[in-house]
C-alpha cells in the first residue's frame, strides 16, 4: 500500500514535517501545502532533512501556496516538484491512502 | 494624553491563520490614535514581509501591500530578527522594501525595516510600555 503524506504546517512552528518524515515508508510520497511549503526553501534550517527525504520519497509542493507566500521556485531545493490543484487531485488518485499530518 | 510606546510582536506566517492580518489591522488603528508604534517580526512572522506574495491562486485576500501604508501612519520602526531570517534561508532582500519620509530630514526617504540581532531586539522589548502579541 502506498501513501501520500500531506503536510500543511510550517516546519518551524510544529513538528508535523519531522513526524511525517519519521513515519513515511520509502514507497510513499510527500506533498507540502499551505504553511508546509516553507520547507522547500534552500539554504535553510530544514534543507538538509528535505534533501534526505528526497532520496527516499518523491516530494511535491502546491504551487499556488508558494505564490501566495512569495516563495520563489528558483530558491527551492532541487528535486521538489511543483503541482497545481489539478496535479494535487491527480496525486490523491494515484496513492492508496492519504495521510494528513494536521 | 501622553503617548505610550506600543510594541506589536508578530510570530506567525501570513496566510495559515488570521493572526497576521488581524495584527496589521490593530497596528493601523493604534497608529491612527497617534501612539508610538514599533513592530517586531520574529520566527515565522518574518514570512509576513515576503516580497511578491500573490494570493490569486488560493482565493485569499493579499494584505501584504498594506504594509506599504505604514510609513504614512508614521510607523517606521519595524524590526526583523536576523536569526529568524537566517534559519529560514532568507535575507533582507527577500522582504518588501518599506520606507517612510523623514520630516526632520527634509522628507528624505528612509528604510523602515531594520534587521537586528536577538540581543538588539531584547533591548527594544525592554523599552516598551505595552506589548501585544500576534
Amino acid at each position: 500500500m502506498s501513501v501520500l503524506h500531506i503536510v500543511n504546517k510550517s516546519p518551524y512552528e510544529r513538528h508535523s514535517l519531522d513526524t511525517c518524515l519519521r513515519l513515511a515508508k520509502p514507497d510513499s510520497a510527500i506533498l507540502l501545502i499551505e504553511d508546509g511549503i516553507y520547507a522547500v526553501q534552500q539554504n535553510s534550517a530544514t534543507s538538509s532533512k528535505m534533501q534526505q527525504a528526497l532520496s527516499n520519497h518523491p516530494v511535491y509542493a502546491l504551487q499556488p501556496d508558494l505564490e501566495a507566500r512569495g516563495v520563489n521556485p528558483d530558491n527551492m531545493i532541487d528535486g521538489i516538484s511543483l503541482v497545481d490543484y489539478d496535479g494535487f487531485v491527480k496525486l490523491t488518485t494515484e496513492y492508496d491512502r492519504l495521510q494528513s499530518w494536521l | 494624553m501622553a503617548s505610550k510606546k506600543f510594541l506589536y510582536i508578530n510570530r506567525r506566517p501570513p496566510h495559515g491563520s488570521i493572526y497576521a492580518h488581524e495584527s496589521l489591522e490593530v497596528v493601523l488603528i493604534g497608529a491612527a490614535f497617534e501612539q508610538d508604534v514599533t513592530l517586531a517580526f520574529i520566527d515565522d512572522g518574518v514570512y509576513q514581509l515576503m516580497q511578491n506574495q500573490d494570493t490569486g491562486g488560493v482565493g485569499l485576500k493579499n494584505f501584504a501591500p498594506t504594509f506599504r501604508a505604514l510609513g504614512d501612519y508614521d510607523v517606521n520602526q519595524i524590526y526583523v530578527e536576523q536569526e529568524s531570517l537566517e534559519l529560514r534561508g532568507l535575507s533582507k532582500d527577500d522582504l518588501i522594501p518599506l520606507t517612510y519620509e523623514d520630516e526632520d530630514d527634509d522628507w528624505a526617504e528612509k528604510d523602515s525595516i531594520h534587521v537586528v540581532s536577538s540581543a538588539e531586539l531584547a533591548d527594544i522589548i525592554e523599552q516598551q510600555d505595552v506589548i501585544l502579541n500576534f
